[in-house]
């Protein structure tokens, strides 16, 4: 198994005739990934590296039985494209798109949850699960399969993560950017009951950073429900409150949100938390020898 | 985007919520003027984003167009939180009967925008949160109904026990939230909602802050920004498409992507340096990009060190490379530079950088240590 993206995984990309679209479609054909199909409204009938360009979501689900979508969609487009591949039928929408208004999301998030959609982002760099699936953007060479399952806020820092893994032996079954805005459809706590289900998965990297309280919340469920090993980094030890770090959810507000009331609460739930990247590693390493 | 008081009561205004009548003044002249056309008593309140202007004495009542020359004067110009005072806002004085609190934050846990009433106003709701919990009423909005004239009710059922101000109250309330719905705010709070003697409800005080990502709706909402509370050098970043915060320390730095600049930032400290700002070039960075940053980087003087953090993705190590050899000798900069470069093209761009003589590392951790290690080293 694998979470969210696997070798069943039929990706349609929504916005593929456009810059970022065409680009990361061919890259993750490069990689094995099974596209489809592509939307890009009133430019049908094209076909981009090989893959047919649709009107709508509709019509390219029925022709090729796409179960997945990956959105290039500019922030004004995004909510609708994301409207549009649930009504289809999309199980799984991945948004890479950065910008998307939070009473949108508000209301998206709330209204997947009626169905059984996974969003994934938005502001996310996508999923992969190395050597069978990637949905995103994220760069092919560093990944390997194994069983460590990452989940991150953060697109280049869990590079910087998963390289560090790699390079020490650890190869990864799911890797999942759940995306660094306020309002997220994928949140940790659920990334992690993927991961609690998934028996390719033997342990887990957590990647927070500043804002918001998603890092204690999965603290909290780690301690009560998660049996798998678990270690963790936060970003932002040295940030200043009440400035936006690049992130639109990377703010401290008021007294919430700090990196260090995240890592005490990791800690206190028994999760080992790195200073840096690089000491991850070892800490896995022990903390699995110890499990 | 924060905006300030003045700004917010428009907003407020134009939602049929109470404000007092008065204008902005930049100059004690200009404040003798408002206040002598009012014809009541004033007050006088500093404009800045900084809570606590009451305290720092950035708030005074004056009686007479005379004393609001002279009491502007006095707040004119000075400091509250490190910020100077450049405008008042000159309002009619209200009696104050009672005083309540009504808000709406968009929030992260309930993902909903989430009502907050408390019959305790006039201070920082926090404040009553940690001590007085009991006092608020929360409660989270479902974004597909709104509020709904029973959550309405309840609401200012909590706030007040008298019919009459019951009925007068909900209007304010849903008109607050339709407000913040339309507007696409991140936070808006009226602090106090205050009844005067004659059972009138004012919005006394305002806080609206409108969310970055909705901007793009209300392209009329740029001009509510006011350039001179950003730091000149973040104003730059902005309008460049990067992300700068200025800090404290001696050793700039330079990255892609915004977990990686915070952790850059974090790894520094750990290693006993002091970073000296954030500054994230984002995703697919071109050339220009890394000038940019580094004209931003050039205004600071307390740098010493300049480093580069670069993990290659879709951003590609020669772009780094290329912009950085454009500023290092269109701008002249004369700071040691060092460099972190891993992924896409990084081959590529070491043989740009190594012809320039820059050493480049593959690890950020030998990156950062080699960064601190040059620090007061190599003061040019």
């Amino acid at each position: 198994m694998s979470i969210i993206v696997d070798e069943r995984t039929k990706l349609l990309v929504q916005g593929i005739t456009g810059r970022d679209g065409s680009f990361h479609t061919k890259q993750m054909l490069a990689y094995g990934t099974d596209v489809v199909a592509g939307v890009t409204p009133g430019k049908d009938g094209q076909t981009v590296e090989g893959v047919p360009v649709f009107d709508n979501c509709r019509e390219a689900v029925e022709s090729t039985g796409a179960n997945a979508s990956i959105l290039f969609v500019p922030p004004a487009f995004a909510t609708d494209a994301i409207f549009e591949a649930k009504e289809a039928g999309i199980e799984t929408i991945v948004c890479i798109t950065e910008g998307i208004p939070t009473l949108d999301m508000s209301k998206l998030y709330w209204w997947l949850r009626l169905g059984s959609v996974t969003l994934i982002g938005p502001n996310s760099p996508g999923v992969i699960s190395p050597g069978k699936s990637k949905v995103g953007i994220l760069p092919s060479g560093i990944f390997k399969r194994g069983a460590v399952g990452v989940v991150s806020r953060s697109g280049t820092l869990t590079y910087e993560v998963v390289h560090n893994l790699t390079q020490a032996g650890f190869g990864q079954s799911t890797c999942v950017g759940i995306g660094g805005d306020q309002i997220i459809g994928t949140n940790f706590i659920d990334a992690l009951e993927m991961f609690a289900g998934d028996d390719e998965t033997e342990a887990v990297v957590l990647i927070g950073e500043i804002g918001g309280t998603d890092e204690q919340d999965a603290a909290e469920y780690i301690k009560s429900d998660f049996r798998k090993p678990v270690v963790a980094f936060i970003a932002g030890q040295t940030a200043p409150p009440g400035k936006r770090m690049g992130h639109a959810g990377a703010i401290i507000s008021g007294s919430e949100g700090t990196a260090i009331e995240k890592i005490e609460a990791l800690k206190s739930a028994g999760v080992p938390v790195a200073p840096v990247p690089s000491r991850i590693p070892e800490l896995l390493k022990k903390t699995v020898e110890n499990h | 985007m924060k905006i300030y008081e003045y700004q917010a009561k428009q907003f407020l205004a134009r939602y049929g919520i109470k404000v007092q009548p008065g204008d902005v003044a930049e100059t004690p002249d200009e404040a003798y003027r408002i206040a002598e056309q009012l014809g009541t008593e004033v007050v006088i309140k500093a404009q800045v984003h900084a809570g606590g202007r009451g305290k720092a004495g950035g708030i005074k009542l004056a009686r007479t167009p005379e004393e609001a020359r002279e009491k502007a004067e006095a707040i004119l110009g000075m400091k509250i939180k490190d910020i100077t005072v450049s405008k008042l806002l000159v309002l009619s004085a209200v009696d104050i009967e009672s005083e309540s609190y009504a808000g709406l934050v968009m929030d992260r846990r309930t993902k909903k925008p989430v009502f907050m009433v408390s019959p305790a106003g006039g201070i920082d709701i926090e404040q009553i949160a940690r001590k007085t919990p009991e006092k608020i009423l929360k409660y989270p909005v479902d974004p597909f109904f709104g509020l709904m004239p029973s959550k309405a009710r309840e609401l200012a059922s909590f706030l007040y026990s008298d019919r009459q101000q019951v009925k007068r109250v909900m209007p304010i309330l849903s008109g607050l939230y339709r407000m913040f719905i339309e507007n696409d705010c991140s936070l808006a709070e009226i602090n106090p909602l205050v009844v005067d003697k004659n059972g009138i409800f004012w919005a006394v005080d305002a806080k609206i802050n409108l969310d970055d990502n909705g901007l793009s709706r209300h392209p009329e909402f740029e001009k509510l920004r006011d350039p001179e509370i950003e730091a000149p050098q973040e104003r730059v970043a902005r309008e460049s498409n990067l992300s700068y915060v200025k800090l404290e320390g001696n050793i700039a730095c330079c990255v892609n992507g915004a977990g990686l600049a915070m952790t850059t930032m974090d790894v520094i400290k750990y290693y006993g340096g002091e970073p000296a700002n954030f500054l994230d070039i984002g995703g697919s960075s071109n050339p220009k990009k890394v000038v940019n940053a580094l004209r931003i980087i050039k205004t600071d003087p307390n740098v010493e060190v300049i480093l580069f953090n670069i993990f290659g993705g879709i951003t590609r190590c020669d772009d780094v490379a290329e912009g950085l050899k454009e500023a290092i000798l269109e701008l002249n900069i004369g700071t040691p530079v060092v460099v972190r470069l891993t992924g896409t093209n990084e081959q590529e761009a070491r043989k740009i950088l190594s012809s320039m003589g820059i050493e480049v590392h593959t690890s950020m951790d030998e990156a950062v240590k080699c960064a601190v290690a040059l620090v007061g080293k190599e003061r040019r």
